[in-house]
């Protein structure tokens, strides 16, 4: 990726921007999150289909935010992400430049957030066949094995908390589970408790999921905790006409539409 | 010291586990799901994964649960009711398929868990688990036990520690405490009289890739330096790390009220969490992931040492493998240990 | 199972005292009486006590451990715990697991000066050295006194003030913060610091003992450290999160120490020593 390689440097030597967010070769074969501040760092930077981490993810860390002005590599759905996160106010054109690379491994720089969003919605957010077998199966279960089927995949997990700090969309400073009065949800791992966990946390992402995987990636136990997000996606379709990330949106959980369908409720 | 060894023909294995089994032990063993290994309870031979260099979640669960109970209280009519755990409630525990980092490991731990206040519900199930040890035969990138004072054929911690003599081959037990002389005695025929043999071959090449006393000394000055903020900007503060490690024992307490009455349990917290240290008040010592991510590498190199004498670090490599954004705490370490501060 | 250190004692809320809005002082009995006669602790102490079924809560041991029969908590409704223990009636059973901590070295302290300096809620650890020491009033010499909070209101222990300064043998001045005065309030008006400087208390032969807000804490410390104050002779108690209380849990780790065991009293010398973590 000599392109992006060449403009991540001319962008740090020229101030434009203060630190740029790509990828670096890791450990084992890997890729992982790289910042360059210093010009001559740029060379580090490596892009090809080991880079699936969501980087949009770091741009609202504040040790990251704070540096200044950020420029980002972003991939298809980090710059799903970054519209999302532009549209709840996270991030704008003042503090982030985005070095878009498109399906084909080009190198698109973007002038703003706005021509982001008109090449994002150049495409549908589809859900992979693996996965979409997976969500037909666990439809046809009746609920009680439906319960069954997450009980045993959800038990194990440990609450680390990886798929939320994975998650560009989790970047409450406090998040539910950090309440205690009341205390949401449970602190301990235990059956009930992961379940509301996971639930609660699909909800609270209806509506603005990007279909990253990030959450099922970082999942230390492989839990297959994106067919929840990914269910939720195919529901906000199916009830409420879909949604794009957009820079205007009327956001989904908070906007009522006279037609809305209230099927399921009555 | 004249340690016990034995052959046990590859076969042998099997026979032992069916054996245990026979004897009502309960056997806690590294079992596969969705591609990664955690330490479950087996009934079946075949429910043992055996081909892994190291498994994804640590057998500190058998003595350290994720969640414990430490109390049951009941409101009634004359008050209040509390009781606590009987030790006669904790099943004895056969733990298959350890690694010995991980049974290094578990000194750790009871270090931790005894130091000036003895905290008797984790020695009470410490002290019921047989630890039945694997040594390591392969080791990967993310390995460094021969760093931190382990290493792949380790007898530390094992009651009998197996080590496979080369590629599909028998095993030679040695047998180190008297726990381990019980599980002989149920399949003795099982444990053949050894010829001679030289583990030290047999182990996976470990190289040392950082030297412990130079990293924490190194620690002692480097407290305000700049570079954690450098090598914690990946750190997504999430609690993977610790949840994984064999040593990482920092836990929460929470009560949970069922009406009248509930339980008072003891769970995993993890030092990388913003709530951690955070007052009530809402002042928060450790604002920030750095802050956060210094703490994780001071207490384990530089004050767990000093005040357990202890390191809180076998070099397993699990965090790292687990981490999703790929911090390796090798890679960290070694840039400490190269510092001139 | 005999020694698990999770298990609390059970206490009887026997009286409650509304010190101020918002905070309460609970005067708690041992319901096992082997447990009262088994039971003792050092100025400097803490405790963690429980409301089952909401949790565990850090405060100091208030009382002096010269009265026997019966120990008292001064806290203030903050945050979950405290807010259901506020809403105990006297009567009510609580848990209390405890004393942990280290301890004022009050043996070391005979023949000496004591100058006390607290602000706010922080009186309560401050109190229990204060009726150790006046307890045993003739191993000391001069005991100066001075508290303050940020309204009249907020002074606790305002019965405990009116002993103090009708005694001969103490000198207290109180204090309000500017804009917190009563149109009766006829103490001092100004912040504690402020007010120290204005005293002028000698350093000679004299042990200070600091409690109060971080704010408050660190306008103190220079202006002992002015007059002459060395490091070894000034004490403060650190407040920390902490839930096991006997450093296993790691939360209140600050540097090679831990708060709950090798504090929560630390002279400045040794705070010095420590990371700015706290």
């Amino acid at each position: 990726m000599d392109e992006l390689r060449r403009r991540a440097k001319e962008l740090l030597e020229a101030s434009s921007v203060k630190v740029v967010i790509g990828y670096e070769n890791g450990t084992d074969g890997k890729t992982r999150a790289l910042f360059i501040e210093n010009p001559a760092d740029a060379g580090k930077l490596v892009f090809d289909s080991r880079c699936i981490m969501n980087l949009a993810a770091y741009i609202t860390k504040h040790e990251v935010k704070s540096k200044g002005k950020m420029a980002i590599a972003a991939t298809l759905p980090v710059m799903r992400a970054i519209v999302q996160l532009a549209s709840e106010f996270q991030v704008n054109d003042n503090n982030l430049l985005v070095l878009g690379i498109t399906p084909e491994s080009k190198m698109i720089e973007f002038k703003d957030l706005t021509e982001v969003e008109t090449f994002v919605h150049q495409y549908q957010i589809e859900i992979d066949s693996r996965n979409k077998e997976m969500l037909d199966r666990i439809e046809k279960m009746t609920p009680s094995e439906r319960w069954d089927f997450w009980i045993q995949e959800l038990t194990p997990c440990f609450k680390c908390y990886a798929c939320r700090a994975a998650c560009p969309m989790c970047y409450c400073h406090r998040c539910t589970v950090e309440f205690n009065q009341p205390q949401w949800i449970p602190v301990p791992s235990s059956e009930l408790g992961n379940l509301e966990w996971h639930i609660m946390r699909a909800i609270h992402l209806a509506g603005r999921c990007v279909d990253c995987d990030a959450c099922y990636n970082a999942c230390p136990l492989a839990i297959p905790l994106n067919l929840l997000t990914k269910r939720m996606l195919l529901d906000a379709r199916e009830h409420f006409g879909g949604y794009q990330p957009s820079l205007k949106a009327e956001h989904l959980m908070s906007t009522y539409k006279p037609d809305d369908k209230e099927n399921f409720i009555m | 010291m004249n340690i016990d060894g034995r052959l046990v023909r590859k076969e042998s294995l099997e026979k032992l586990f069916k054996i245990l089994k026979a004897n009502n032990r309960t056997i806690v063993g590294p079992s596969q799901k969705n591609g990664r290994i955690s330490y479950k309870m087996v009934e079946n031979y075949e429910g043992i994964t055996s081909e892994y260099i190291q498994t994804t979640q640590s057998p500190k669960e058998v003595a350290f649960p994720r969640t414990e109970k430490i109390l049951d209280y009941s409101k009634n009519a004359d008050g209040m009711t509390v009781k606590g755990i009987n030790a006669d409630d904790i099943p004895d525990i056969v733990l298959w398929g350890v690694r010995p980092c991980d049974t290094m490991g578990m000194g750790e731990l009871s270090a931790i868990f005894n130091w000036d206040y003895r905290d008797e519900i984790y020695n009470s199930r410490s002290s019921r688990v047989t630890v039945l040890g694997f040594s390591c035969g392969k080791s990967d990138e993310y390995c460094f036990c021969t760093s931190v004072g382990g290493n792949p054929g380790n007898i530390e911690g094992s009651d009998i520690l197996f080590t496979q003599l080369g590629e599909n081959g028998d095993y030679l037990a040695e047998i180190i405490t008297e726990k381990g002389s019980q599980v002989v005695s149920l399949a003795s025929d099982l444990f053949e009289k050894a010829e001679n043999i030289v583990k030290g071959k047999f182990l996976a090449d470990v190289p040392v890739r950082f030297e412990k006393e130079q990293v924490r000394q190194n620690l002692e000055k480097y407290f305000d330096s700049e570079q954690w903020v450098a090598q914690s900007l990946k750190c997504l503060g999430c609690g993977a790390c610790a949840y994984v490690c064999p040593t990482c024992a920092c836990f929460d307490i929470q009560d949970e009220a069922h009406g009248k009455s509930g339980s008072r349990v003891r769970c995993w917290d993890s030092c990388g969490f913003s709530l951690f240290t955070l007052h009530t008040s809402g002042h928060n010592p450790r604002e920030v992931q750095s802050q956060r991510w210094r703490q994780r590498i001071m207490h384990k190199f530089s004050y767990m040492p000093d005040r357990l004498s202890v390191y809180g670090c076998t070099g397993c490599g699990r965090c790292s493998r687990a981490c999703p954004a790929d911090m390796n705490i090798l890679d960290h370490l070694i840039s400490i240990q190269e510092v001139t501060v | 199972m005999t020694d698990n250190i999770y298990m609390p004692y059970q206490m009887k809320v026997e009286k409650i005292t509304w010190e101020a809005p918002g905070v309460k002082t609970f005067m708690l009995k041992f319901i096992n009486e082997d447990d009262q006669n088994k039971f003792s602790f050092s100025a400097g102490q803490f405790g963690e006590y429980s409301v089952y079924g909401t949790g565990e809560s850090t405060f100091c041991i208030a009382s002096s451990p010269t009265r026997k029969g019966y120990i008292e908590c001064t806290f203030r409704q903050t945050g979950k715990v405290t807010n259901a223990l506020s809403n105990c009636e006297e009567g009510s059973i609580i848990g209390f697991r405890g004393p942990y901590g280290n301890v004022f070295p009050i043996d070391e302290w005979k023949g000496k000066n004591l100058l006390f300096i607290a602000g706010g809620i922080a009186l309560p650890p401050m109190r229990c050295v204060i009726w150790n020491a006046l307890d045993l009033r003739e191993n000391f010499k001069d005991v100066t006194i001075i508290y303050g909070a940020r309204t009249v209101k907020d002074l606790v222990y305002k019965h405990e003030l009116e002993d103090w300064k009708r005694r001969g043998d103490v000198k207290l001045i109180t204090t309000v913060d500017p804009g917190g005065e009563s149109p009766d309030w006829k103490g001092e008006i100004g912040f504690v610091p402020t007010i120290v400087e204005k005293v002028v208390p000698s350093s000679a032969n004299t042990i200070a003992i600091v409690c109060g807000p971080p704010v408050m804490i660190k306008y103190t410390f220079p202006v002992l450290t002015k007059l002459g104050f060395a490091d070894e002779n000034i004490f403060t108690t650190l407040e920390n999160r902490m839930k096991c209380g006997f450093g296993k849990c790691g939360r209140c780790n600050v540097g090679k120490v831990y708060v709950c065991k090798d504090g929560p009293v630390f002279t400045l010398a040794q705070l010095n020593e420590l990371p700015d973590e706290y």
